[in-house]
């Protein structure tokens, strides 16, 4: 029996991926001097499962660089080696490494041994180096200890059941992984071999005896390497005491050493029966490898194509689809003897059959959302990183980490918000003196923070540096030709002027930003999630960068209604009122637009069909309806034949066989099996105020008397 | 998880060996239909379907020949006036009124689903790829735009047409028929 050992590679990837997350947060939040020894652990287990999945799956490359990792973490862990800046960013940098050789191996590409073998080299140094200052700690890989009494031997004996090797377990890995502890003597019993002929090469029915003697050996580090064997096999394991140095003499040399080059003696005789074993197994996984490699150049994976789901949500879920299929017999059951007298029934059953599969839909769609941590939780390390490089001093909050976010929003959310804290930790925050100067905290602030609003999630990037400054932009737009010298435009027109292509006041370039590519195409990934990107800022107080967006982009709550023949759906979130037009409301503007007096306020009507680009669009507005719709703190009234019922409705890109369309978001299909369009409500609020300053530039004025 | 997305890739691939076979060895099929008196013909293998005439919903602002999007099974496809797309004088759409939904791959090879609006189906022909001819040069921008070339079967012609180049033009190329 052999098993493909490649299905687990993508989950072995995914828990990788997850736990160098783990590592990389838990660094963070050491700070040196301390020896919280909680997260130490957290970090080290999360190492420790990678080494040992990737030593299951033969990367070996990337198990003895973590083994290295994990003996620092290990001596961090027993307070054997101080928590120091050096350690914890030589940590981290091999985070980074680990990274890259796990992405290396995703995408079946060369892995860069260079900066591994690089950072090992530092970490033999750094180990090397607490060696030397703490002389009376026995460090298990220090190569160069040579005279010490403090060495230990322990007898331990190995019987693995049968079918060990089935279970993916090989005696001879755990062998060569106690020979990097020390210098090791082994047995082997052959006493329970079958004959030649009998032999089942999936079967192991060799026990071993290794002695082991080495530097500050523990049990708890022989019990880590017999982990993954210890519920297959019967181990004991007991120390016996002895200060001999001839021992030590040899270590260096059995540091070198494989298996191949063990002591002579007893373990040659184990040795064919043992590479016979091992070859078999080996064999097959080195098929599967040929196997996953001529298929490199097929398969390309860019996001995770999983998600993990709370057992309750999948729970609830079951439970719905029990119901469904309990109503569904009942209707059945109906269908085959009805009579007019069981119409009430079908009807209840109907209305039930509804609830559940409304509830069904809800919780399914559910499924995809996820906390948004996952896409702030890099933010910690840019931002370490981001201070060391620019030599500022900014702290990180970060603020309703559990708001959840579709996953295919929050996959293209990443790089936005990375380059708004960019954009805030270079541009916008002073240096440590600047601040003091100008009577602020040394210590800069940039915040991350998400919440609902009305249906929508925001995200705010906020930071208390030096906001823009807003003639700096003017003179540049004005440069840029954005605008004319005359041109009257409000401070926050004028901020907004940022987020144009090619717009940068930094005065230098640097490695973080100043090109001038960046905003625009943060504002371009933005519009492509239908969100909406705002700055706000006060000049010497700071910004805040503010991004909307839809909380899915897969379901919507809808207003269905009539324009002539066609039923055209808004979201029930943009719609602030609706209301019967009352002619003696509407006041005519020279050229031809109309406004219409909702208590207070004057607002802009604008016709559906025309903002479509419909000719011949009745311009009578009598006894028709008008819905009230807002996009951006802009109001405009919206005139319609008809309100026809709210629901929810499943969005459908027109752009799978289309293209996109201006002004309309998606389409969906109706009960009677049409076709009705979604308003895109951000683009027509937007054309009938453009059209409206075009034709009837009297209205804002208008509008500004009357509230004041 | 590689097993799985590799195999529609190597499915493709056979398929396109097919096809590539066939044109080397026989012929190739092309369904044929009527437009205003003339024959035209597409390649069946990028043949969906043919459907009956229904009113598609209006699609705002959209060249005139796009008449609008179906419900097909939960997709939504646009359909377009092939003899307004020709700037042939329209016609009325009556019961004979035919839509091909044709299937085409565009630039970032992702597999699209289209409708035209044809007079009629006419029949499906065995082409020999020798027996296309390059069309003798009627009007340039028509010809690069969706022509194939041009085939004689017996008393009649054949316009062939390259499904792939007229639909993907369908949104961005608005004035060849004006010319």
């Amino acid at each position: 029996m052999t098993v493909d050992l490649t299905q687990f590679h993508d989950v072995f990837f995914e828990e990788s991926f997850e736990g160098l997350e783990i590592m990389e947060s838990g660094l963070l939040n050491l700070s040196a001097g301390c020896d919280d020894v909680e997260s130490i652990n957290d970090i080290f287990r999360a190492a420790h499962s990678i080494k040992g999945g990737a030593g299951t799956f033969g990367f070996n490359k990337v198990s003895e660089f973590t083994h290295d990792l994990e003996t620092l973490l290990d001596q961090m862990r027993d307070g054997r080696s101080p928590v120091t800046d050096e350690s914890v960013e030589l940590l981290l940098l091999s985070v980074d490494c680990l990274k890259d050789m796990l992405k290396a191996l995703v995408d079946k590409s060369e892995i860069d041994y260079g900066a591994a073998s690089a950072l090992t080299g530092k970490f033999k140094n750094l180990l090397k180096r607490n060696n030397q200052h703490s002389i009376a700690v026995p460090v298990n890989e220090a190569p160069k200890v040579t005279k010490t009494n403090l060495n230990s031997k322990w007898i331990i004996e190995f019987k693995p059941h049968a079918h060990v090797l089935q279970t993916g377990n090989e005696p001879y890995r755990i062998i060569r992984e106690l020979n990097t502890l020390g210098e090791i003597d082994v047995v082997v019993d052959l006493s329970d071999l079958h004959p030649y002929a009998e032999i089942e090469p999936t079967e192991c029915h060799l026990s071993w005896t290794i002695t082991l003697s080495g530097f500050g050996l523990s049990r708890e580090k022989i019990d880590e390497i017999f982990e993954w064997v210890a519920d297959e096999s019967d181990i004991t394991i007991c120390e016996e005491i002895r200060a001999s140095s001839e021992y030590v003499e040899n270590n260096q040399m059995a540091f070198e050493s494989d298996l191949h080059k063990l002591p002579p003696g007893s373990v040659n005789e184990s040795l064919p029966a043992l590479n016979d074993q091992v070859e078999t197994a080996a064999e097959s996984k080195v098929t599967e490898l040929k196997k996953s490699d001529s298929k490199k150049s097929i398969s390309q994976r860019t996001e995770s194509k999983s998600i993990r789901v709370s057992i309750d949500k999948v729970d609830s879920l079951i439970n719905m689809v029990g119901e469904m299929v309990i109503t569904q017999s009942m209707l059945c059951a109906l269908s085959k003897n009805f009579s007019v007298e069981k119409l009430e029934i079908l009807v209840s059953g109907l209305a039930e059959l509804e609830a559940s599969t409304r509830e069904l839909q809800e919780n399914v769609m559910s499924l995809r959302m996820i906390p948004i941590s996952f896409a702030f939780n890099r933010f910690p390390r840019l931002v370490r990183d981001l201070n060391s490089q620019l030599g500022k001093k900014v702290v990180l909050e970060l603020k309703g980490t559990q708001t959840e976010l579709d996953k295919t929003v929050m996959e293209k959310l990443s790089d936005p918000l990375t380059h708004l804290v960019r954009n805030s930790m270079d541009h916008g925050m002073e240096t440590s003196e600047e601040r003091i100067a100008s009577g602020k905290p040394e210590n800069g602030h940039v915040e991350l923070n998400a919440f609902y609003e009305s249906g929508s999630v925001v995200i705010q990037v906020r930071d208390d540096g030096a906001g823009l400054n807003v003639e700096k932009i003017r003179a540049k737009a004005i440069k840029s030709n954005l605008m004319d010298e005359n041109d009257v435009y409000s401070d926050e027109e004028i901020q907004n002027f940022i987020f144009r292509p090619g717009f940068s006041t930094a005065e230098k370039l640097s490695d973080v930003s100043g090109r001038g590519v960046g905003l625009d195409v943060v504002t371009q990934n933005i519009k492509a999630l239908k969100g909406t990107l705002d700055v706000k800022s006060i000049a010497g107080e700071g910004s805040v960068f503010t991004i909307r967006l839809p909380l899915t982009l897969a379901i919507l709550d809808g207003q269905l209604l009539q324009i002539g023949n066609g039923v055209y759906i808004v979201p029930l979130v943009s719609i602030i009122e609706s209301l019967q037009i009352d002619e003696n409301n509407i006041n005519r503007v020279a050229g031809g637009g109309s406004v219409y007096r909702l208590r207070d306020e004057n607002i802009t009507i604008a016709q559906l069909d025309g903002l479509f680009g419909y000719k011949g669009c009745s311009l009578n507005l009598h006894k028709k309806m008008m819905i009230v719709v807002e996009s951006n703190g802009k109001k405009v009234g919206l005139v319609v034949d008809e309100l026809l019922s709210q629901q929810q409705v499943v969005i459908k890109s027109l752009e799978t066989n289309y293209g996109y369309v201006d002004g309309i978001s998606g389409a969906t299909i109706l009960g009677d099996g049409t076709v009705a369009l979604i308003c895109d409500i951000h683009v027509l609020v937007d054309r009938a105020l453009t059209n409206c300053q075009q034709h009837q530039g009297g209205v804002y004025e208008c509008k500004s008397e009357r509230v004041a | 998880m590689s097993g799985i997305s590799a195999q529609p890739v190597e499915g493709m691939n056979t398929q396109q060996s097919v096809m590539g076979e066939s044109a080397n060895l026989s012929t190739e099929q092309y369904l044929t239909f009527f437009l205003d008196g003339e024959e035209y013909g597409v390649n069946i293998l990028s043949v969906q379907e043919i459907r009956g005439w229904e009113q598609p919903t209006q699609l705002p602002n959209s060249p005139p020949y796009v008449k609008g999007v179906v419900n097909l099974r939960g997709t939504i496809v646009p359909i377009t006036d092939l003899r307004e797309r020709f700037g042939l004088v329209k016609k009325e759409y009556g019961p004979v009124t035919v839509v091909i939904v044709l299937t085409f791959i565009d630039e970032e090879s992702n597999e699209k689903v289209v409708g035209i609006i044809v007079d009629a189906v006419s029949d499906v022909y065995d082409i020999m790829p020798e027996n296309v001819k390059p069309s003798p040069g009627i009007d340039q921008k028509l010809e690069e735009a969706f022509i194939k070339g041009l085939v004689n079967i017996d008393e009649r012609m054949l316009i062939l047409l390259d499904i792939n180049k007229l639909l993907k033009n369908d949104t961005c190329i608005d004035d060849l028929v004006d010319d």
